[in-house]
């Protein structure tokens, strides 16, 4: 078992570990900073950046009810949702995007039924397209919105789960008597459930800002790889591959693994800090 | 008086249906049963944690049969304490008054009061965690009264600890309870807890009060 546990460690180990001395031994150091300097990895990282977070944030505030609903109660069809939510996680990433492209661009649910009517992006137009900068347009498709949503809609079922794994593990009798001593359901919820379960909400946030990080297939086919524009840093290994620079796709693949590290590093020593609440 | 007529409840995989008793005011009524014969049950449903089917609770002379748990007017003490994991004695004790709206020089009176009587003053500022058992179940007693309830619902409260704990605390609960004229309804299997501590004592065997 040992064994087996030693190669599956190597072989992680070994992909980074080939990444970083391919970079050394193929990129310069005037190369390396070309490429970090490089105006549109640079929008790559901040675009990363925002959308992962804006995804974390939106999977937290969602996984967070349904986690606990399907942890606390039974109900009809509970096995249906359950396995539901697994969809996007199993789906193939390709899918997943195409789906959307024809949710949101071609076929809204009024059209399920033979209904007319915009679809969302036309109503999303509509909307925010008043309240856009000179130049830039308001919609989803092809735009940083569908970056977002492809990235959430797979980072969210993470979460989901997380929460729904974080909730089994918190007795409910705690806020049972917090119900006895006056409180209604969301006081009980807010004020002694989510305390409980701060370590894995912070567990989901960081799961789900990783995962929308790392993904790209929903991405490619929903917000499409266009530089500078929908390019995060996952889009931006694919299109350095695409333009035959290996170095810049390993390189930028080495600035994706750090920023992964960074942020587990860091919600670990902030993880250490909030851990204080319970002991002293 | 704790007044339960024909309660009918769901637990678990089975029902449990007319059960009617009586615990008259400031009295303490012990239920007794074996494991999973439906104690907890009844007395969730008291409580207001559980649905009731059909029957009529009375507390004090009040139908709370549809009332919300916090309306009651109940203290609950749970199994093994369940206290609130990252809240230091001090707030556990303040959480109810603090829900129930009281102004902060009541609730600062009330902590200190509450915490003295039970003996838990060198742990106000700590947190669950490294508490010892009996310690526990005072903080989880001491957060149940200090709403000033007229009932106390206890559910197995001692039956994690030690024997010297143990009737250090049955002398504790039954002191409290008589000093502050409470009705009591307590949960165990312990045939001597019950004779140590019941003015009144029920059997629960198969769904039906003995």
């Amino acid at each position: 078992m040992i064994g087996i546990a030693v190669m599956y460690l190597l072989l992680i180990g070994g992909m980074l570990m080939a990444d970083v001395f391919y970079s050394v031994s193929n990129v310069g150091w005037e190369e390396f900073k070309g490429i970090l300097g490089d105006e549109y990895i640079q929008k790559s990282v901040k675009l990363t950046l925002f959308t992962c977070t804006v995804t974390a944030i939106m999977s937290v505030i969602v996984a967070l009810p349904i986690g606990y609903l399907l942890s606390r109660y039974d109900f009809r069809g509970k096995t249906v949702i359950d396995a539901a939510l697994d969809i996007p996680i199993v789906l193939p990433p390709l899918v997943v995007g195409l789906s959307l492209l024809i949710l949101f661009n071609k076929m809204p649910p009024w059209e399920w039924f033979g209904i007319d009517g915009p679809s969302f992006e036309e109503m999303f137009g509509k909307i925010f397209g008043p309240f856009m900068p000179e130049g830039m347009e308001a919609g989803i498709t092809y735009k940083v919105p569908a970056v977002i949503l492809a990235q959430f809609t797979v980072a969210a079922a993470f979460a989901v789960r997380t929460m729904r794994n974080t909730f089994d593990q918190i007795s409910p009798r705690a806020e049972q008597v917090a119900l006895t001593l006056g409180c209604n359901r969301s006081q009980a919820f807010f004020r002694v459930v989510v305390p409980e379960a701060w370590r894995g909400i912070s567990t989901a946030g960081t799961l789900a800002w990783t995962r929308a990080m790392g993904e790209f297939g929903p991405i490619l086919v929903f917000a499409g790889t266009i530089r500078g524009r929908t390019e995060v840093l996952s889009s931006s290994v694919f299109l350095e591959i695409s333009i035959g620079n290996l170095e810049g796709a390993v390189i930028v693949s080495l600035m994706m693994v750090t920023i992964a590290v960074v942020v587990l590093i860091a919600v670990r020593m902030w993880d250490r800090g909030s851990r204080k609440k319970y002991v002293l | 008086m704790i007044s339960v007529e024909q309660l009918s409840v769901r637990a678990g995989d089975f029902c449990i249906e007319g059960i009617s008793f009586e615990v008259p005011t400031g009295e303490h009524g012990v239920l007794m049963g074996k494991t999973g014969c439906g104690k907890t049950t009844i007395l969730e449903a008291i409580c207001g944690l559980k649905e009731v089917l059909s029957g009529k609770i009375t507390l004090m002379g009040r139908d709370v049969t549809h009332l919300r748990a916090g309306e009651r007017g109940i203290g609950f003490v749970p199994q093994d304490g369940a206290l609130f994991a990252t809240m230091s004695v001090r707030q556990q004790l303040a959480f109810g008054p603090k829900v129930q709206g009281w102004a902060k020089k009541e609730i600062d009176k009330r902590v200190p009061e509450l915490a003295e009587e039970l003996g838990i003053e060198s742990i106000l500022e700590r947190k669950p965690f490294g508490l010892s058992g009996g310690e526990r179940q005072r903080v989880a007693l001491g957060r149940a009264l200090a709403v000033r309830p007229k009932v106390l619902c206890l559910d197995e409260p001692l039956s994690a600890l030690d024997e010297e704990t143990h009737e250090g605390m049955v002398e504790l609960i039954r002191s409290v309870v008589k000093e502050h004229g409470i009705t009591a309804l307590h949960i165990t299997h312990s045939r001597r807890e019950a004779d140590l501590i019941a003015d009144k004592e029920f059997f629960l065997d198969d769904g039906k009060l003995v």
